[in-house]
C-alpha cells in the first residue's frame, strides 16, 4: 500500500510536468495547426537557464528566494527565446503548407541541440550536476516519504495550471486566444491582432515549458543538451492522447502519461516504459483519432 | 508494358557496379565507406519517396523499418549462417541476398501492418503514428538482450560491397520508378494530389496507399540488411528518430515526388558531413604569415550548418532544391 501511494506520488509529479509541457504543444497546435518540435528544446534550455542563474550568476541554493528567481528567470527566458523562435522561424512562413512549417520546426529543433552540445558556442556534450534550488528535506507521512523538492514541483505546476487556466479563460487576451484557434479568420475580422496572439501563444507556451525543464531537473538532477528529446516526446503524446488543440485535455494527457510510466516503471517491463508512451498513442490513434476529450471534424469536400 | 530505357539503365546500372564492385580492392578504404554509405541512402531516401512524396503521405518512422530489416539480416548472418558451412564466397552471393530479402520482407510485412492505421489518419498524425512505431522498434530492440540490447549488435560480417548497393540502388529507383509510370501507379500521384476526388473516381485510396507503406518498408529493409553488412556493427540508437528525419530531409531537400532530385540531394547530404570533416581536418595558409589557419571549427560546426542550412532551405526554397516540374511533365 506504501508503495502503490509513493508511486502514485512519484506518477502525479512526473504527469504535472508533462502536462505543462503538453499545454505548450497543445497551444501552438491550437492557434497555427502544427507540431511545434522545437518545444522540447526550449524545455533543456529553461533547465540550463536555472542551472546558469545558480552557477554563474550566483543565485543561492536551497532557498526559497533563490529558486523562485531561477524559476522566474529561466520562464522569462524560455519565453523570449519562445517569441523570437516565432518570429526569425515561423512568422514568414505562415501561409506555407503544414509540412514546410514542420520541417522548420525540426531544423529550428536540431539547430538549438547542436548549439547547445557544442562546448564553444553552448554548454558542451557532458551532462551536468543540477543544484538543489529549493531546501531540501526528507518529510515522513506515516511510512510514506516525501521530500520537499517533491511537494515544491507540485505546488509550482499545479499554480501554474490554475494560472494558465485562468489567463486563457479569463482574461482578454486568452479570450483572443480561443477566437483565434476558433476560426483564424473571423478572428481577425472582429479586430483580433493575429499575430500579437500567436507570439504571445509561443511565449506563454514557451514559458511553461521552461518551468517543466527547471522541475523536471529538480526531480531528475543531472542535465544534458539532448535531455529535452523523450519528455518532449512523450508531452506531445499527451497532448494528443488529451485531443490536441484542447487544455484540459493536455492536463489529462500528461497526468495518465505520467502515472503510466511510473507505475510501469515499478514492474518487470521497468525498461519498456520509453515504449509505453507510443503504444498508448498508437491505441488511442487508432480507436479514438481525435484524442479523449477531442472533437472530430468531419471533413468538408 | 515495357520501359526499355528504363530497363536498360538498369542493366547498365547493374554492369557498372558488377565493374566498380570487382576493381574495389584498390579502392581506399574510407573512400569505398562513403561511397557504399551513399547507396545505402539512395535507397532510403528513394524509397520514402514512394511514401511521402508521391503517395503524399508523412512517414517519419523510416528508421524503425530500416533497424527491422538490419537486425534481421544480422541475426540471419550472425546465427543461422556459421550453422551452414558455406564457403564465403557462397554466403557473400548467395546466403547475404536472401538475409537481405528476408529482412526486406519482414519490415514489409511491418509496413504494412503500420499502413493500416493509415487508413483513418491523415498528416500530422500519420506522422506521430510513424514516428511512434519507430520509437518503439528501437526501445524493443535495445531490451531484447538476444540481439545484444543496449550494447550493440557485434560481429555481423561484412558482406556489403560496391554491387549489392549499387545494385539495390539501382534496383529501387527503377521499381519507384517503374511502379508510377505504370497503370497502376497514376494512382498514388492521384492520393496524393486529391485523396477525396481520387476516391470520388473510383479509386481504392487506402489499398494504394498501403502498397507505398509496404513497398517502401521493403526497400528500407533492403538499406538496413546492407548497412549492417557495411559497418559490422548495429546500435538501436542508430534508428532513432534522428535517423528518420535525416532521410526526410533527403526526400525534402530533393522536392517531394521528384525521382533524380531525391537521389542527388540523397548523395549529396551523405556526402555532406564527410567533406565538411574532411575540410575540417585540413588548415589553411595565414597570409599575414605565421602558423597556418587550422579548419578544425568546421568539424564541431558540421551539425550546426547542417540545421541552418534546413532551416534557410525551408524559408526560401520549400519546394527543395532540384524542382524542375518533374511531375507537371509526368502529367501532360
Amino acid at each position: 500500500m506504501t508503495e502503490f501511494l509513493q508511486q502514485l506520488l512519484n506518477g502525479v509529479l512526473l504527469g504535472a510536468i508533462y502536462a505543462l509541457i503538453a499545454l505548450g504543444y497543445t497551444m501552438v497546435y491550437g492557434v497555427l495547426r502544427f507540431i511545434n518540435f522545437a518545444h522540447s528544446d526550449v524545455f533543456m534550455l529553461g533547465a540550463f537557464v536555472a542551472w546558469y542563474s545558480v552557477e554563474k550568476l550566483g543565485l543561492p541554493t536551497q532557498s526559497i528566494g533563490g529558486g523562485l528567481m531561477a524559476l522566474l528567470l529561466s520562464m522569462s527566458v524560455c519565453a523570449v527565446l519562445g517569441v523570437v523562435i516565432e518570429k526569425l522561424a515561423y512568422k514568414p512562413l505562415r501561409q506555407r503548407s503544414t509540412l514546410t512549417v514542420l520541417i522548420t520546426a525540426i531544423g529550428v529543433s536540431l539547430l538549438i541541440q547542436n548549439v547547445a552540445q557544442n562546448s564553444r558556442l553552448g554548454f558542451g556534450p557532458n551532462p551536468k550536476a543540477f543544484p538543489a534550488l529549493f531546501p531540501s528535506q526528507q518529510l515522513h507521512f506515516g511510512t510514506l516519504t516525501v521530500s520537499t523538492h517533491q511537494l515544491v514541483v507540485l505546488a509550482v505546476a499545479l499554480s501554474l495550471l490554475g494560472l494558465l487556466y485562468w489567463i486563457v479563460h479569463h482574461t482578454r487576451i486568452g479570450t483572443a486566444m480561443r477566437a483565434l484557434s476558433f476560426n483564424a479568420t473571423a478572428a481577425s475580422l472582429v479586430g483580433i491582432n493575429n499575430d500579437r496572439i500567436i507570439s504571445f501563444t509561443f511565449g506563454l507556451g514557451s514559458a511553461l515549458a521552461g518551468a517543466g525543464g527547471v522541475l523536471y531537473a529538480m526531480n531528475y538532477p543531472s542535465i544534458d543538451p539532448l535531455m529535452g528529446t523523450l519528455p518532449g516526446l512523450k508531452a506531445f503524446v499527451a497532448a494528443v492522447l488529451g485531443g490536441i488543440g484542447n487544455l484540459p485535455g493536455a492536463a489529462l494527457g500528461g497526468l495518465l502519461i505520467g502515472l503510466v510510466e511510473t507505475f510501469v516503471s515499478g514492474t518487470r517491463l521497468s525498461t519498456f516504459r520509453d515504449a509505453i508512451a507510443f503504444g498508448i498513442l498508437i491505441a488511442i490513434l487508432l480507436f479514438r483519432p481525435a484524442g479523449l476529450l477531442g472533437k472530430l471534424k468531419v471533413e468538408k469536400v | 508494358m515495357a520501359f526499355p530505357i528504363a530497363q536498360r539503365g538498369l542493366l547498365a546500372a547493374l554492369i557498372l557496379a558488377g565493374v566498380a564492385s570487382a576493381v574495389s580492392g584498390s579502392i581506399d578504404p574510407y573512400f569505398l565507406d562513403v561511397v557504399m554509405g551513399v547507396g545505402v541512402s539512395v535507397v532510403l531516401a528513394s524509397s520514402l519517396n514512394l511514401i511521402n512524396g508521391f503517395t503524399g503521405q508523412f512517414s517519419l518512422g523510416h528508421a524503425g523499418f530500416m533497424a527491422l530489416g538490419a537486425y534481421t539480416s544480422a541475426m540471419l548472418s550472425t546465427v543461422v549462417a556459421p550453422h551452414l558451412g558455406w564457403s564465403p564466397a557462397l554466403l557473400q552471393w548467395v546466403f547475404f541476398p536472401f538475409s537481405l530479402l528476408v529482412g526486406g520482407l519482414l519490415a514489409a510485412a511491418a509496413g504494412l501492418a503500420v499502413g493500416a492505421p493509415s487508413l483513418r489518419l491523415k498528416g500530422d498524425y500519420l506522422a506521430i503514428v510513424t514516428l511512434g512505431f519507430g520509437e518503439i522498434i528501437r526501445v524493443i530492440l535495445q531490451n531484447v538482450d538476444a540481439v545484444g540490447g543496449a550494447r550493440g549488435l557485434t560481429g555481423v560480417p561484412t558482406h556489403t560491397n560496391l554491387f549489392w548497393t549499387f545494385g539495390s540502388a539501382a534496383l529501387t529507383v527503377y521499381t519507384v520508378w517503374a511502379l508510377l509510370n505504370s497503370t497502376h501507379g497514376r494512382g498514388f500521384l492521384a492520393v496524393a494530389d486529391d485523396e477525396v476526388a481520387a476516391e470520388a473516381m473510383g479509386l481504392d485510396t487506402t489499398r494504394y496507399k498501403i502498397t507505398a507503406f509496404g513497398i517502401g518498408s521493403f526497400f528500407a529493409g533492403i538499406a538496413g540488411g546492407l548497412y549492417a553488412h557495411l559497418k559490422g556493427y548495429l546500435n538501436p540508437g542508430g534508428f532513432s528518430f534522428d535517423k528518420s528525419i535525416e532521410i526526410v530531409v533527403m526526400v525534402i531537400l530533393g522536392g517531394m515526388g521528384r525521382h533524380a532530385g531525391v537521389v542527388f540531394a540523397a548523395i549529396l547530404l551523405t556526402l555532406l558531413p564527410e567533406g565538411l570533416r574532411e575540410l575540417g581536418s585540413r588548415s589553411v595558409p595565414n597570409p599575414f604569415g605565421g602558423a597556418a589557419w587550422s579548419l578544425e571549427w568546421i568539424k564541431d560546426m558540421r551539425m550546426i550548418l547542417y540545421s541552418l542550412l534546413l532551416i534557410l532551405l525551408m524559408l526560401m526554397r520549400p519546394q527543395g532544391l532540384f524542382h524542375r516540374g518533374e511531375r507537371r511533365r509526368q502529367r501532360t
